[in-house]
């Protein structure tokens, strides 16, 4: 295992930022005039607005103010343009370089979550005063796509179940339910029939609960681009990558188990829990090996869990993983 | 005149394969190169056996008769294009694992699919010289049309890889039905006109 929880002074972003983004971000920092770092008390303090900001190119992204390497690898992270030129996001087509060049067109201000179903506050909120109360922590995932790909993504965000406990869910909440934008106008996919839109998604409650769950906002220390999932996004480190959502509008307390997208388009190749698991193969790809991007070669032996099974596992202790996949 | 056309023709069917070692060389290939290259070769190939099955068609319709020169050269150029699609697969996905290959053959319908096209096209690749078609005669062109089973295997093999069936593989399957379809109404005409003439002397 290769995960380490670290305090926030034990690291610096210049000791694990990609050279040249770095480099721009200090350009970020000073351009917006220290304001910030200069939010002392609770970092957030200066980011709700600056998060509604979020263009489309990089030139538009505000810098976030976070705490450093709350979940961190050793391994070679990717590089800002790669994460933000690859990307499957059928909402702006189905090629891998299609988000990056349609999702511009996206407003993603002003942005409304609803969070709703079966809790005791339902609400809806705009971005900025669902995300203010938290302190926003970067955690530095792998990333495993079902096609056998995989990348190391520095977000930014916060644990889920600070958000879900806001909302005071009840008993009979076993399972959350996310839905992404509709707006075929601004999402030129949305006009094909791949998939039922909007895409949804689903977590058992405890995997939502998981401290690894996260809602990320950002990436590399700045807001997210639309491609990735502006302005709010799931990240599930332990699952195939399209059960984290992108551009989330609705977050619903369900009681059983809820449709999701790809399993509902091809049941026989997409399963609701999605672990990633190198020894079950659904039909279409084989799993026990990835390519860690760029890398010419699928040699890179996938680990069970994504290699977060030892703090994940205990919550499938008793499920037939090659039944349930 | 007419050879250095067929030299031409013969250079530029290799531009897709230089372009590809070119921008593999110099890292222009994209984010996940391995995709890139596996996309362009197995796109090239089904575009060059789509082309040699354009041929009889079009000196149909619009009697370019010379086309059927270059036939053999669009056929071996699909094969080609085949074989580094497979290489894609066999080097870049599998490192040579043959367990995993034939367990890929086994369970997964799209690499059978693949691996069948491929198949039937060597045979076709190999009795492409002047000395096999000779030493075949009329078997040869019984031989060949197995060329159609492999445009469908591999038209198969384009829609079974995908994880939502629209745009390209759609398109290529099309053509292919329209390639296909001019033969089976011209075979079907023959055989009319054939029943409806009266017997001819000399059968």
């Amino acid at each position: 295992m290769i995960i380490k929880i670290r305090r926030a002074s034990d690291a610096r972003p210049s000791e694990i930022t990609d050279e040249s983004v770095y480099l721009r971000r200090r350009e970020f920092m000073g351009l917006a005039g220290g304001l910030a770092l200069a939010a002392a008390g609770p970092l957030v303090g200066a980011c709700g607005a600056d998060l509604m900001s979020a263009g489309a190119e990089g030139e538009g992204q505000s810098p976030l103010t976070v705490k450093p390497r709350v979940v961190a690898t050793d391994e070679k992270q990717n590089t800002f343009q790669e994460i933000i030129s690859y990307n499957n996001f059928y909402e702006f087509g189905t090629g891998k370089g299609d988000p990056a060049r349609y999702a511009g067109r996206l407003k993603t201000s002003p942005w409304k979550v609803k969070i709703d179903g079966h809790c005791a506050k339902p609400a809806e909120y705009l971005l900025e005063d669902l995300i203010k109360p938290f302190e926003l922590e970067e955690r530095i995932y792998r990333l495993r796509c079902v096609e056998a790909w995989s990348m190391v993504i520095p977000w930014v965000g916060i644990p889920l179940s600070s958000i879900l406990k806001r909302a005071e869910p009840l008993a009979k909440a076993t399972f959350v339910r996310f839905t992404t934008l509709l707006r075929p106008s601004e999402m030129p996919g949305q006009s094909d029939d791949v998939l039922e839109w909007p895409y949804r998604e689903g977590l058992r409650m405890d995997e939502a609960m998981h401290p690894l769950t996260i809602m990320a906002v950002g990436l590399y220390g700045k807001t997210l681009l639309n491609q990735n999932g502006a302005p709010l996004r799931l990240v599930v480190p332990w699952k195939y990558g399209f059960k984290s959502i992108k551009s989330i509008v609705r977050i619903e307390f369900v009681d059983r188990m809820p449709d999701t997208s790809w399993a509902m388009q091809n049941p026989a190749w997409y399963g609701f829990y999605s672990n990633v698991n190198p020894n079950v193969n659904p039909v279409r790809w084989d799993q026990s090996r990835e390519r860690r991007l760029p890398g010419l070669f699928q040699s890179h032996p996938t680990q069970m869990f994504n290699g977060y099974g030892d703090q994940v596992a205990s919550m499938y202790a008793n499920l037939d993983l090659k039944r349930y996949y | 005149m007419l050879r250095l056309i067929k030299v031409a023709v013969f250079v530029s069917c290799l531009i897709p394969a230089a372009l590809l070692t070119r921008g593999l060389y110099i890292g222009d290939l994209g984010v996940n190169p391995a995709e890139t290259l596996q996309l362009e070769t197995g796109i090239w190939a089904l575009r060059f056996l789509f082309a040699s099955l354009a041929v009889t068609p079009l000196r149909r319709v619009f009697g370019w008769n010379r086309l059927v020169q270059y036939r053999r050269m669009l056929g071996l150029y699909a094969f080609f294009y085949a074989t580094l699609h497979l290489f894609t697969y066999v080097i870049l996905d599998r490192s040579f694992d043959l367990t995993g290959i034939f367990e890929d053959i086994a369970e997964r319908p799209f690499i059978t699919f693949g691996m069948l096209a491929f198949t039937l096209m060597i045979p076709l690749a190999l009795t492409s010289t002047k000395g096999w078609i000779r030493r075949l005669g009329r078997k040869w062109q019984l031989l060949h049309r197995l060329v159609y089973a492999s445009a469908i295997a591999a038209s198969l093999h384009f829609i079974w890889k995908v994880k939502v069936v629209i745009g390209e593989p759609v398109y290529y399957a099309m053509i292919l039905a329209v390639l296909l379809g001019v033969r089976i109404v011209v075979s079907l005409r023959k055989r009319t006109a054939r029943a409806l003439s009266p017997k001819p002397a000399n059968p």
